[in-house]
């Protein structure tokens, strides 16, 4: 039982780190279209950010975090004002140029910085375990639970109760019959992918006391991402998280039966088959197109 | 009919021959061209400096090239100065082939230094068997190998363990938590660790593998807790060991009473794990950088005044460093009319050097007597060595494979 419960948690902060780094994916995939490949990249320009501000001004994963949200919004402002949103109605090219992209960014960075793994250290406040029972739970892993259950919040609250989630709702509806009401849809995109990376970005940081801070370290977090986006149904922020849970969990159920290795294949075969059965995803965007 | 495909094969030959003529006039002499020329002696480097592998395999080239800028300004190899030739193969094993080939055949190296993954060298193994050149390979590796064409620096699983598992045992306990990246390196290095275990009365209470690559490692710390076992006898490798040692660390275990015993974690990744969770735990390899020597000390210092001072020098970087100097040594036994790849190579068997790590001989197996060491890291992301073997210990690269040996004539059955 307590090796259950255990595993459970273990199921829920993986989640919740799959959660953070798909929520921005989703975001610029449902509301754009837009496969952004190099969704890792931002995601690791993140943890680089978190190690420049620790060994550079010596602020900790906290205090930086709203910085990093901001440098890498810009970032992926520049990124969509300059290459993405040219390609909007060629989306095929689009997936080819966000894969340059996300390499040119990771060449920079191991020019610039070098390839080798960086150290950040854990927030002092967040370090050791709470203990319930026989679960041990990492403070860490319980404050990065709970800040990807924040930001899903802070996220659907900007999408459903703000001026600029109506115009976004609105442009990923009909982009035409938005812009005769005046909405200027180039914004509104920009600003999304912006927010998408930001998040990326702030989920870069997050993760670096748990992973190797590498120039590579994006492209297996993005592979996780995808298919919880995918699983979730495009555009669903509430399918993103169910999915993320869903897969958090069943990776840690199956690795206890099994081990990480077999968990891993039954997994990736359990989505083979719900996408067999539920091609849209587990909660399907109703729009008429 | 007969007299026209004679024309045909006779015009594609004088083509060829012309076209091979302009391009590189050395293909015509074949294997008659000689190896040194003009007072220059050509040597390949083959270490990614892109890609996965480029974290390692950058500090491995800048020791060789260290290595090699060092003799050329002290007079070179008997009156030759040492012409590099730089390639990068991109992490990428059938790229390290096709580079290979270039600097074998194309840029004529005598010999070629490179690689860090057991991968790279496998693809590389055809190419010098091949054109019988010798390629220079400083890793510690699974062993099961035995070229005539390589020379192996780094240490074989019975180098590692044969001192390393016993004085585990003795000291912390004699139940053993195998954990690995599931490829051959952890497999061939869990099995030596299992027969060692069961001849000391011990046993392995759980083994797992996980994909290269692996970050999240909360179930198999959850297993950890629940199977308590005395070591956990670690063979993950770069990304991997990291995100397990730091997750080790926050997930409260006590390295006194429960160590990670590893025998690929280095001063690179600690430097990555940060001192904290790195303090305490243990690994076994022939060389460390906090280790007390002469040479080593100049060794470490030269690396660093060159490279900058946040650099480390490790297991790995200090083999690709001696092994240029083994060469040499090679090279200068011989008549430098006769200097050839395999004449290199059986000059250096039995040839003694003094390496940073102690003086290391090279087996007629042409795999290297090391002296392997058990260190505690420090806080401070270096190594204090608790253990030092007192003699050097010979390679036995097929230890766990009774009936098999390598030895100078390659390998013999029964």
């Amino acid at each position: 039982m307590d090796a259950i419960l255990n595993q459970a948690f273990a199921g829920l902060s993986m989640a919740s780190i799959l959660l953070i780094v798909a929520l921005g994916l989703a975001i610029i995939y449902g509301s754009m279209g837009v496969i952004n490949l190099a969704h890792g990249e931002f995601v690791m320009l993140g943890a680089y950010a978190a190690w420049a501000m620790q060994s550079f001004l010596g602020f900790s994963i906290l205090v930086s975090l709203p910085f990093i949200f901001v440098a890498i919004a810009v970032v992926g402002w520049v990124v969509e004002r300059g290459v993405v949103h040219r390609l909007y109605r060629r989306p095929l090219d689009t997936i080819l140029a966000t894969w340059g992209i996300g390499i040119v960014l990771q060449q920079l960075v191991r020019m610039f910085i070098g390839p080798e793994s960086l150290f950040v250290a854990t927030p002092t406040i967040l370090e050791g375990n709470t203990v319930i029972g026989a679960v041990v739970m990492s403070n860490y892993r319980l404050f990065v639970i709970a800040f990807a259950v924040a930001v899903l919040a802070a996220t659907w609250g900007l999408m459903t109760r703000t001026e600029f989630g109506t115009r976004l709702r609105a442009v990923i509806q009909n982009r035409e019959i938005s812009e005769c009401y005046g909405i200027r849809a180039e914004k509104v995109y920009a600003t999304t992918f912006a927010y998408g990376a930001g998040l990326a970005g702030v989920a870069g940081a997050l993760l670096t006391p748990l992973v190797s801070t590498t120039p590579s370290m994006g492209t297996y977090l993005v592979v996780d991402a995808f298919l919880v986006v995918i699983i979730g149904g495009v555009g669903s922020l509430i399918g993103t998280a169910v999915a993320a849970g869903a897969v958090g969990e069943a990776t840690a159920l199956f690795s206890m039966l099994m081990n990480d290795t077999l968990g891993r294949i039954a997994v990736l075969l359990a989505i083979i088959l719900l996408i067999r059965f539920r091609p849209n995803g587990l909660f399907p965007q109703t729009i008429r197109r | 009919m007969k007299r026209r495909s004679f024309m045909k094969g006779l015009g594609a030959t004088g083509s060829l021959a012309i076209t091979g003529g302009l391009a590189t006039p050395a293909l015509l002499s074949g294997a008659g061209r000689a190896y040194a020329q003009g007072g220059e002696l050509n040597v390949g480097l083959l270490f990614s400096l892109t890609g996965a592998v480029a974290v390692v395999e950058r500090t491995l080239h800048d020791a060789a090239l260290m290595a090699i800028e060092e003799i050329n300004a002290a007079g070179g190899v008997a009156g030759m100065q040492l012409k590099t030739f730089i390639e990068d193969p991109a992490s990428d094993p059938a790229t390290y082939a096709d580079r290979a080939r270039r600097l074998v055949i194309r840029d004529n190296c005598v010999s070629v230094f490179g690689s860090y993954t057991s991968a790279s060298r496998q693809a590389v193994l055809p190419v010098v068997e091949q054109r019988n050149n010798l390629y220079w390979y400083p890793t510690l590796y699974e062993g099961r190998e035995c070229s005539r064409n390589v020379m192996y620096g780094g240490a074989v699983p019975n180098q590692q363990q044969q001192e390393f598992v016993p004085w585990l045992a003795e000291n912390f306990g004699k139940r053993f938590f195998l954990i690995g990246n599931n490829y051959v390196y952890p497999r061939e290095e869990n099995n030596v660790c299992k027969m060692i275990l069961a001849g000391l009365g011990g046993e392995a209470v759980h083994e797992e593998y996980v994909p290269l690559g692996h970050s999240d490692f909360s179930s198999v710390i959850n297993r950890i807790r629940t199977e308590q076992p005395d070591v956990v006898f670690c063979t993950l490798v770069g990304d991997s060991d990291v995100a397990f040692a730091r997750q080790y660390h926050a997930a409260g275990f006590d390295p006194e009473t429960m160590p990670c015993a590893s025998l690929t974690r280095s001063e690179v990744e600690v430097q990555a794990i940060g001192g904290e969770a790195a303090v305490g735990h243990f690994s076994s390899a022939p060389y460390f950088m906090g280790y007390q020597s002469p040479e080593n000390e100049k060794f470490v210092q030269a690396y660093l005044s060159r490279y900058g001072a946040d650099q480390v020098t490790h297991f790995v970087s200090e083999a690709a460093y001696f092994q240029v100097y083994q060469f040499k040594a090679a090279v200068e036994k011989l008549d430098p009319a006769n200097i050839t790849p395999t004449a290199i190579r059986d000059a250096a068997v039995g040839l003694t050097t003094m390496a940073p790590q102690g003086e290391v001989v090279i087996d007629a197996n042409l795999h290297t007597h090391l002296w392997p060491k058990i260190a505690r890291w420090k806080s401070d992301g270096q190594a204090e060595i608790l253990v030092q073997s007192e003699a050097r210990v010979a390679p036995d690269p097929y230890w766990a494979y009774e009936g098999e040996t390598c030895t100078g004539e390659g390998l013999v059955r029964g």
